[in-house]
């Protein structure tokens, strides 16, 4: 078995793939500019001593990242939809290894989101040291991976047809409650949004940038919701595979 | 309903074939190398529905020897394609046991010795055929040149076609140009051409012809018997979840594909129409006779030549659904 071509031709047809290329790089770029573009002169946002291109920024390199990991839902689920799945369970290709490769090419558009943000924010003015770079992308990359399960979760519990309001709607709620629109520094909604993994998502890319770090509340968030929706996909992978065909 | 029996549909006890040894058969050391292709015995397997318990299969009995093409034929919801999905280990049975080459079909399938195309599915997107191909191809432990793969399932030409832009037909003829990658020892092709006009189902097993033989052995699902008849070696004909006969395309053919033909023809005696070839059983009804034939060209041919007056000629086939119908009509009423 040859898992390499294998993953290649994935990453391939993902790419390929126009409108999914648009939505996943183009869209978060395009809110970038409309947000960040017309207060690039903002250098204290909501109090937090951080830049507007900066904040926003960050925010839409997590926020599109998030989307470009969550993605990986859609997929499994259209390939379930097709009964594609059927068939590569019976090809010698382990169950883990077909995760492990959407994984992969969800990660690769992330981190392609990721770098499209960090081009138009310089070209806004924002200026990091290389360290700040570094520290933030790989504290983002770390902050992708509950997003990872719970993708693979919600594409084996729906269907094609389903996951995209839902998807739309979660990612929605991910992103507002986050702070990925605007800073959230107290009260009931911070209570609620560090409960998300979607909040250290956005408080990770802001580690870099003299934020507070993630902490021990930070990592127990986002380690517990990794094991619970991988625990919750494994069942729903169970109980999909075991479901009668007609 | 009172239980009838009727002799002809009763299911037949289980095929003491003379198929190796069958001592080895049974004994769990016996060497993969010498084992069946496939060996089902007892499969069971009840569903639940809103409308109750469905019983799938009701014990299920089927035996392929290495290299054998064999058409498990059946109306819809006969059980065929259960039956492939416990063979495939898509499903859990009931009750049973399944061995495929010789061993539990997980582990055929992780050897990647088994090429399957089920009856629905699509492809994936965004890559030509060539290329999906090649991905497939990885996959296995010994695959098959793929460009040849390709030209021998007579898809050559789509190999550089985006898999979204083919038709149902040629969609199809990939799939199964995909089951082959692998070079299996076990080809399962269930229903593979539902849904195909008249013209690619021919295009399609021509492509199954070339691919398959070469010593591969072949289960397919059909309700066509035309297809059971001109591509298998045996036909095991399931209803009802049971298999209820099983034996050379022929004898399943003359089983089920009787056709009648009906003619006015006064004064001629019956048995002489029945000494007629291909008719099996000729019948009067005032001037019109009806026979029944085995081989209705033939017979057509006989009584044309036999009985030239014969006029208002009629052919009728029975569909393998009626054929059913009829043969287990008495078995209950549990339609599915």
């Amino acid at each position: 078995m040859n898992l390499v071509t294998y993953a290649r031709y994935e990453l391939t047809r993902t790419f390929r793939n126009r409108r999914f290329v648009a939505f996943s790089f183009g869209f978060p770029l395009v809110l970038y500019l409309a947000i960040a573009g017309p207060n690039r002169h903002e250098n204290d946002l909501g109090g937090t001593g951080i830049s507007a291109p900066v904040y926003f920024m960050t925010s839409l390199a997590a926020f599109g990242a998030m989307n470009a990991v969550l993605g990986v839902g859609g997929r499994i689920a259209t390939e379930r939809s097709s009964g594609w799945n059927r068939l590569l369970r019976l090809t010698p290709l382990p169950v883990r290894s077909y995760f492990r490769v959407k994984l992969l090419t969800a990660y690769a558009t992330a981190i392609c989101t990721i770098a499209v943000l960090y081009v138009a924010g310089a070209a806004l003015g924002v200026r990091l040291g290389a360290g700040n770079w570094t520290q933030m992308t790989v504290l983002l990359l770390v902050g992708l991976v509950p997003f990872g399960a719970l993708g693979i979760l919600l594409g084996l519990l729906l269907a094609a047809d389903t996951i995209g309001p839902a998807m739309g709607g979660t990612t929605a709620l991910l992103a507002l409650l986050g702070g990925v629109w605007f800073p959230i520094t107290g009260g009931a909604m911070h209570a609620v949004a560090q409960a998300l993994p979607s909040y250290w998502l956005v408080q990770a890319a802001r580690v870099g940038l003299g934020g507070h770090g993630w902490g021990g509340l930070g990592w127990s968030v986002v380690a517990i919701w990794t094991v619970a929706a991988a625990l919750l996909a494994a069942r729903a992978y169970r109980r999909d595979v075991e479901r009668p065909t007609a | 309903m009172t239980e009838k029996t009727t002799n002809l549909l009763a299911p037949p006890p289980r095929p003491e074939r003379p198929r190796g040894d069958p001592a080895s058969r049974r004994d769990g050391r016996a060497p993969a190398a010498g084992a069946l292709a496939v060996d089902l015995r007892g499969l069971r397997k009840t569903y639940r529905s809103p409308a109750g318990p469905v019983e799938a299969l009701r014990g299920v009995d089927l035996a392929v020897e290495r290299g054998e093409t064999v058409a498990l034929l059946g109306p819809n919801g006969a059980g065929k394609s259960t039956t492939i999905d416990l063979l495939l280990g898509l499903q859990p049975a009931d009750a049973g046991t399944i061995s495929v080459l010789g061993r539990p079909p997980e582990a055929a399938i992780s050897g990647g010795r088994i090429g399957v195309m089920l009856q629905t599915g699509g492809l994936l997107r965004d890559l030509t055929v060539r290329e999906l191909a090649r991905m497939m191809a990885a996959l296995y432990p010994k695959p098959l040149p793929v460009d040849e793969v390709l030209a021998r399932a007579g898809v050559a030409e789509l190999a550089d076609r985006r898999t979204e832009r083919l038709s149902g037909g040629e969609t199809q003829r990939v799939r199964f140009a995909l089951a082959l990658l692998g070079d299996p020892e076990l080809l399962v092709l269930d229903e593979p051409t539902v849904g195909m006009d008249v013209d690619s189902r021919r295009r399609f097993w021509t492509s199954v012809r070339a691919l398959a033989g070469q010593g591969r052995t072949t289960l397919f699902a059909t309700h066509y018997l035309d297809e059971a008849d001109s591509y298998a070696d045996r036909v095991v004909l399931i209803a009802r979840g049971a298999v209820v006969a099983d034996g050379p395309p022929t004898e399943i053919k003359a089983m089920v594909g009787t056709r009648t033909i009906r003619a006015t023809l006064p004064d001629v005696p019956v048995e002489e129409l029945e000494r007629l070839p291909g008719v099996l059983r000729a019948e009067r009804h005032g001037d019109s006779v009806v026979l029944s034939c085995s081989d209705s060209d033939a017979a057509v041919r006989a009584l044309l030549a036999a009985q030239p007056d014969a006029r208002d000629l009629e052919i009728r086939g029975a569909g393998l659904e009626e054929a059913f119908l009829e043969l287990t009509a008495d078995e209950g009423s549990d339609d599915r």
